[in-house]
């Protein structure tokens, strides 16, 4: 039962790079992604599937991390929070600036979580109700903001994209 | 966090997969889509010693309607998809009801329906409502295949029929019949947590009398409990003083037990409202045309 777990050769790509590594399979894909290739942006809270902190993007969905084993992507496209401002210089994602200006974070944590949730959520709902939208949250916990700022947030960003939308057609942006 | 090691396999073929299970014995596990058990692994209370990954297996995640009418759904089919098929909810519409309330939306898009169904957590929706719906599961071993009615197929606190060596691997579901009308509620103490008690029902009425009645709670003992009750509605009307009548039947003939997160009376008390509302608002729906 100790002896050492042979390794399995994977390949697989994470925010437009590709990567090949030997992984044991009992390794954790959210600890993967942050111990061997350094990706430390997904968080890891509770490893069981409920805090919603390790949530990416496999193969543009979004999963818990901390429940898929490594060797599992092999020929997966992940997209982790990094994955939002490819440059380190380049301005952040809109999303993650709506989150900002609207207090969507105190201490973090959850916020990369609640990014990768949504960001497929907004492709899908481009025009979501409070009440979807705290659906779609209702798989992330946030100790800080009681969630509030957070819908005001996705709200806020969802409202200023589709008035920008309309203004590139040249209409009048709905007030 | 560290699982215990354990043997990998990815199989491209069933067949292989069946191997591979079959030599493993007691020590192998199937992995659908892990989202029961990667937790467990991940508290080591499980520490299988083979995991056989179903993920690369080709043709295990078709939904389709067989010639007699049938909903055949393959036991990869993830429960994102069953949410939104146009399929699933034409012929089997208490399906698409429940699950909306499996956990949350990163669970739904990576769980499978073989997977929670194999699992067969007492608290969990989707065996409750297979037992409604009258399903039959296809097994298959490396001697070939076998059905089992959903009703058989959950013996106990996540215990099933399913042998070492057997997999999961197709769900039939009959056709809902035409005017059939179904519910489905749940109560949890946070949204996408386990239920305190839940209730999947079907129904249907002719010349206003009931003619079929099923309906299942889950949440209140080892495995899913269809209310025996339900016999002594068919060819009445379904008047208000009926449906109390029938909830508080139902809230007495269940057994369920104290735990840490509800007292057994809460529940019979939880099973009696929501029976109730279920029956109304399933008679409310108006039924398939």
């Amino acid at each position: 039962m100790n002896e050492p777990n042979p390794t399995r050769e994977i390949e697989f790509e994470v925010n437009g790079t590709t990567f090949r590594r030997a992984v044991e399979p009992r390794r954790l894909l959210s600890d993967f992604l942050r111990h061997d290739l350094g990706l430390t942006g997904t968080h890891v809270g509770c490893e069981h599937g409920v805090c919603g902190a390790c949530t990416i993007l496999l193969d543009g969905q979004a999963i818990r991390s901390c429940l898929l084993f490594a060797v599992q992507i092999d020929g997966a496209h992940l997209t982790t929070v990094e994955g939002m401002t490819p440059e380190p210089a380049a301005p952040m994602h809109p999303l993650q600036q709506a989150f900002q200006r609207h207090h969507g974070l105190q201490c973090g944590f959850c916020t990369p979580g609640f990014l990768m949730t949504l960001l497929p959520f907004l492709e899908e709902n481009p025009d979501p109700t409070e009440d979807e939208v705290r659906h779609a949250i209702s798989g992330n916990l946030c100790r800080c903001t009681g969630y509030q700022h957070i819908v005001d947030a996705v709200l806020g960003w969802a409202r200023e994209r589709a008035a920008a939308a309309a203004e590139g057609e040249g209409r009048e942006p709905t007030p | 966090m560290k699982p215990a090691p354990f043997d990998y396999f990815a199989p491209n073929s069933l067949e292989e997969a069946l191997e591979q299970l079959q030599a493993a014995g007691w020590d192998g596990k199937v992995l659908a889509g892990g989202q029961s058990l990667v937790p467990v692994m991940n508290f080591r209370l499980a520490q299988p010693g083979v995991l056989v990954d179903l993920n690369r297996i080709p043709g295990l995640d078709g939904i389709e309607v067989d010639p007699a009418g049938n909903l055949r759904l393959g036991a990869m089919v993830r429960h994102a998809r069953l949410e939104k098929d146009p399929t699933v909810a034409r012929v089997a519409p208490l399906l698409t009801a429940a699950v909306p309330w499996i956990a949350h939306p990163q669970i739904r898009n990576r769980g499978t329906l073989g997977g929670s169904l194999a699992h067969a957590d007492p608290a969990a929706e989707l065996p409750a409502v297979m037992v409604a719906l009258r399903a039959r599961f296809r097994l298959r071993s490396a001697h070939g295949d076998r059905w089992v009615d959903a009703d058989d197929f959950f013996v106990g606190l996540f215990a099933t029929a399913l042998e070492p060596g057997e997999i999961l691997v197709e769900v039939l579901v009959p056709a809902a019949s035409p005017g059939d009308r179904v519910a489905f509620l749940e109560v949890a103490r946070r949204s996408g947590d386990y239920a305190l008690v839940g209730v999947a029902t079907t129904l249907r009425l002719e010349a206003e009398r009931l003619v079929d009645l099923r309906h299942v709670l889950f949440s209140i003992g080892d495995r899913p409990h269809e209310a025996h009750a339900a016999a002594d509605c068919i060819g009445q009307q379904p008047t208000p003083e009926l449906i109390e009548q029938f909830s508080l039947a139902v809230g007495r003939e269940i057994e369920p037990a104290d735990d840490i997160h509800a007292s057994a009376d809460y529940r019979r008390h939880l099973a009696a409202v929501l029976t109730r509302r279920a029956l109304t608002q399933a008679l409310r729906s108006g039924g398939a045309a």
